[in-house]
């Protein structure tokens, strides 16, 4: 006897639950825009909005409040401090160090005073706003890109009411990725954009095994309702659907709690893309193949 | 595909093997002679974030170099106007790269167009507008000549950089240029970032002018600077108090030798006070000019300037022969250490931006693997686990396949020298959890066959035939994705995305060739009626 998830012969009405999905998807959506107006715009990272990080390791008790007041008399008076491990500190400000004495006289004199040398300056990292803009227009064509890149060939491997589903419940992901950065108050860097990127690839991955079940299922019964074909496809292959999620959930998770502070941000994002690219597939990129059709046949329908 | 199981068995074999082969340099640091001369030398290469460094992107401010080169020209114009009878008045340069004149005659510009075109063909009139008493004209360099300057200083600033970088000794550096105008520097195990930067970054422009004595310099402090002098300013320490601060000096602008004629540079003790100096070799046609200088200009100061700043300015007591000299300045050893090296390596053409830095110290990197390699044994061990309980030994099969994946990336990345970075091995970690996907869809696919009745060998092969078009899909797709963040992204994320595209291409061979060998050596082998699955 060997185990199952999902029972064979299991039959859910996925189509028919359209509607909550779409809601569903609409509230998150929302709950995401809203929560980047309410913190003012996008947490941006100095990738995207140049500036400085400096992140300082100590080896003693050290709060950020003392840390504060050591740079009080300092360019990084305004900085913002934030604690990013045991006694360990990231100091970040949007003014961007390129001076080569920058750092000597605001960070290391300073530190040195107030706390000896019970400190050690693990990394920098200075971003001016010649690279930040360049980043950020390159950020943008490439989330476009992978879009299209990926519009064209599901398009060329199936059919254009399939890849237009396809890219719907992309964008779908992608929206409510940034949005749950935004909702965390995340700081939106290159590696939540690496993760956007992932999630497209990953959600399309799901997205082609059910429409590939789709399609050989028009093949064998082309009589059938595509309501009800479509709801099979889904069946059969939520099986596999729910296994290769869980299987690359488990890997995100060890990342997210073993991979360190460092990356700990980049996990949490494909945590959320995930379980949000899985969901997708299942309730917005099949059914929405629905709603296209519809659209066409209407459309079919007026020019006759 | 190929139906001769041997034949498969072996390639996966020597698959194997060839990774084995590329990855023990990585694993096994001493191998004794004399078999390490058969071995593969590379281990994998790591990212600044793993193992440390610093990562500088800098720009070279072009337009300097071009102002530089129109300063110069201006000042040429002049000499060969007056040569050639053309009247003119207000001649001077403007920003940016330009010079403005105006010509006293209306027949003027012919003959500032026959001066243009015999001795100045880099040049071209821009605007020419009638006044009163002549014509004001405009000229700037022309287009073509512009860009091959820009090139040039680019080329000559890469240079410039990879010499000092060579001559401080840092091992495996990589500078290389990117875009127009910027170079990429990336420094592995850098101790000492600020100094490297300063080490990089300075421009090093050494010139020797002479001190306008014959002015008054509190006049020039007050605006009336003289023509054809500046006003640069001396970093003087005071011997008592070890204060440093600046004192103005009147110089003449002219310079009269740059560090173009410098044979070398090295540090030197004076020997009373062991104060440090930098002692200066000049090259042949260097010191015959040197000598020239000093002749015509005894008992005045000649300034040693660098970068814009006076280091000294000794009264030339008499012609100097010998084309030696040498920077005094209160330096620390290391100071003086590194201007030699900057001398030597000659100045840069343009001074430089710092656009961007990312700076790890060796810890945080060794943190980042420790953690990273961490993650992935965590997160693999439970995928393997969830494989053979869910599957069990067709599980325990994928899982065989899984390890080889991990053994090929790792052997790619060392065959080809790329480079693993943190995001790198979260992207292999991330490959596990898809790689296993290609499987589960035969899996599945198997199960939903043998639960039609078909035999373990039909199933199987079904399975696989049916499973195989999606596999390739899905591949696919995340290439695409991948290879889109290769274009778009920066070293560490690059890192990422290579490390998802050999593992997708990994998990082909691996998931689909590998497990089919090994099941059908099972199937053809044993007499089996029910498929572990």
């Amino acid at each position: 006897m060997s185990m199952e998830l999902i029972k064979p012969g299991v039959n859910i009405d996925f189509v028919g639950k359209m509607k909550y999905a779409m809601a569903f998807s609409a509230i998150l959506i929302v709950i995401g825009i809203a929560s980047v107006i309410y913190h003012g715009g996008f947490n941006l990272g100095i990738d995207f909005a140049g500036g400085s990080i400096i992140q300082v390791k100590f080896s003693k008790n050290v709060s950020a409040d003392q840390i504060r007041e050591s740079l009080k008399s300092t360019q990084l008076a305004n900085s913002t401090i934030q604690q990013f491990g045991v006694n360990e500190f990231l100091i970040r400000t949007h003014e961007s160090f390129s001076d080569q004495k920058m750092l000597a006289v605001n960070v290391e004199q300073p530190l040195t005073a107030a706390f000896q040398h019970d400190y050690e300056i693990r990394r920098v990292e200075v971003v001016g706003a010649k690279v930040s803009a360049d980043f950020t227009r390159k950020a943008i064509i490439a989330v476009i890109f992978s879009w299209l890149a990926i519009l064209i060939y599901v398009t060329w491997r199936f059919e254009f009411r399939y890849a237009a589903g396809g890219i719907l419940a992309l964008v779908h992901d992608t929206l409510i990725v940034i949005g749950a950065v935004a909702l965390m108050n995340m700081e939106f860097t290159i590696n939540i954009l690496a993760v956007l990127v992932f999630v497209i690839g990953f959600s399309i991955n799901d997205t082609i095994v059910t429409l590939d079940r789709i399609r050989e299922i028009v093949k064998r019964n082309p009589k059938q309702k595509l309501e009800d074909i479509i709801n099979s496809a889904i069946n059969e292959t939520l099986s596999r659907t729910i296994l290769t999620s869980l299987t690359v959930f488990f890997t995100v998770l060890a990342l997210y709690i073993f991979g360190g502070a460092v990356i700990r941000d980049f996990a949490f994002a494909l945590l959320i893309g995930t379980v949000i690219g899985t969901y997708s597939t299942i309730y917005i990129a099949c059914t929405s193949v629905l709603f296209f059709e519809k659209l066409q046949l209407s459309r079919m329908q007026r020019k006759e | 595909m190929f139906k001769s199981l041997k034949l498969r068995g072996a390639i996966t074999l020597i698959v194997c093997l060839g990774c084995l082969y590329f990855l023990i340099p990585t694993f096994f640091s001493n191998i004794p002679s004399p078999w390490d001369k058969y071995m593969f030398k590379e281990k994998i290469h790591l990212g600044l974030d793993l193992q440390g460094g610093m990562h500088l992107v800098l720009e070279i401010d072009t337009d300097k170099a071009l102002d530089a080169m129109v300063e110069r020209l201006s000042n040429d114009l002049k000499e060969s106007l007056m040569d050639s009878k053309v009247r003119f008045r207000n001649l001077e340069k403007m920003q940016p790269a330009k010079i403005s004149m105006e010509l006293a005659g209306a027949d003027e510009e012919k003959g500032l167009e026959n001066v243009l075109r015999e001795h100045y063909p880099d040049l071209e009139i821009e605007s020419a507008s009638p006044r009163e008493d002549g014509k004001f004209v405009t000229l700037r360099i022309n287009d073509k000549r512009a860009a091959e300057l820009k090139k040039l200083t680019v080329e000559h600033s890469l240079e410039t950089i990879r010499n000092r970088v060579d001559q401080f000794g840092i091992s495996e550096p990589e500078i290389i240029p990117e875009g127009d105008d910027r170079i990429l520097v990336q420094l592995p195990g850098i101790k000492d970032p600020e100094r490297a930067k300063n080490l990089i970054g300075k421009t090093a422009l050494l010139e020797f002018k002479l001190v306008d004595d014959e002015n008054s310099l509190d006049e020039a402090l007050r605006g009336n600077i003289p023509e054809g002098d500046v006003i640069a300013y001396g970093l003087r320490a005071d011997q008592s108090t070890g204060v440093r601060g600046s004192s103005p000096y009147l110089l003449k602008d002219k310079s009269l030798m740059t560090g173009a004629s410098l044979e070398t540079a090295k540090v030197q003790i004076a020997d009373r006070f062991g104060d440090v100096t930098v002692g200066l070799k000049f090259n042949s046609q260097g010191a015959v000019d040197f000598e020239r200088i000093t002749g015509e200009n005894i008992r005045k100061r000649l300034a040693i300037v660098l970068d814009g700043v006076v280091h000294s300015a000794p009264v030339i007591q008499e012609r100097i022969s010998g084309g030696q000299a040498q920077i005094t300045g209160n330096f620390t050893m290391e100071e003086a250490r590194d201007l030699a090296i900057v001398l030597r390596a000659g100045a840069l053409p343009a001074p430089v931006n710092i656009l961007e830095e990312r700076t790890v110290g060796p810890s945080l990197g060794s943190d980042s693997i420790r953690q990273g390699v961490m993650a992935t044994i965590i997160g693999s061990l439970l995928v393997i686990l969830f494989m053979i309980i869910y599957y069990r030994l067709s599980g325990a099969v994928a899982d065989i396949a899984l390890i080889v994946n991990i053994v090929l990336i790792l052997a790619v990345l060392a065959a080809f020298r790329a480079t693993l970075t943190l995001p790198g091995i979260a992207g292999m970690l991330l490959t596990v959890g898809v790689a296993v996907d290609a499987n589960i869809l035969i899996f599945e696919r198997i199960r939903e066959e043998l639960r039609t009745g078909k035999t373990v060998r039909l199933a199987l092969d079904t399975g696989y035939d049916r499973a195989f078009i999606t596999i390739i899909d899905t591949h696919i797709t995340g290439i695409v994705a991948a290879v889109v963040l290769i274009f778009f992204g920066t070293g560490p994320i690059k890192g990422f995305a290579v490390t998802t595209i050999i593992g997708l291409l990994a998990s082909l061979f691996t998931a689909i060739f590998i497990t089919r060998v090994i099941f059908d050596y099972v199937i053809w082998n044993y007499n089996i009626k029910k498929l572990s699955i």
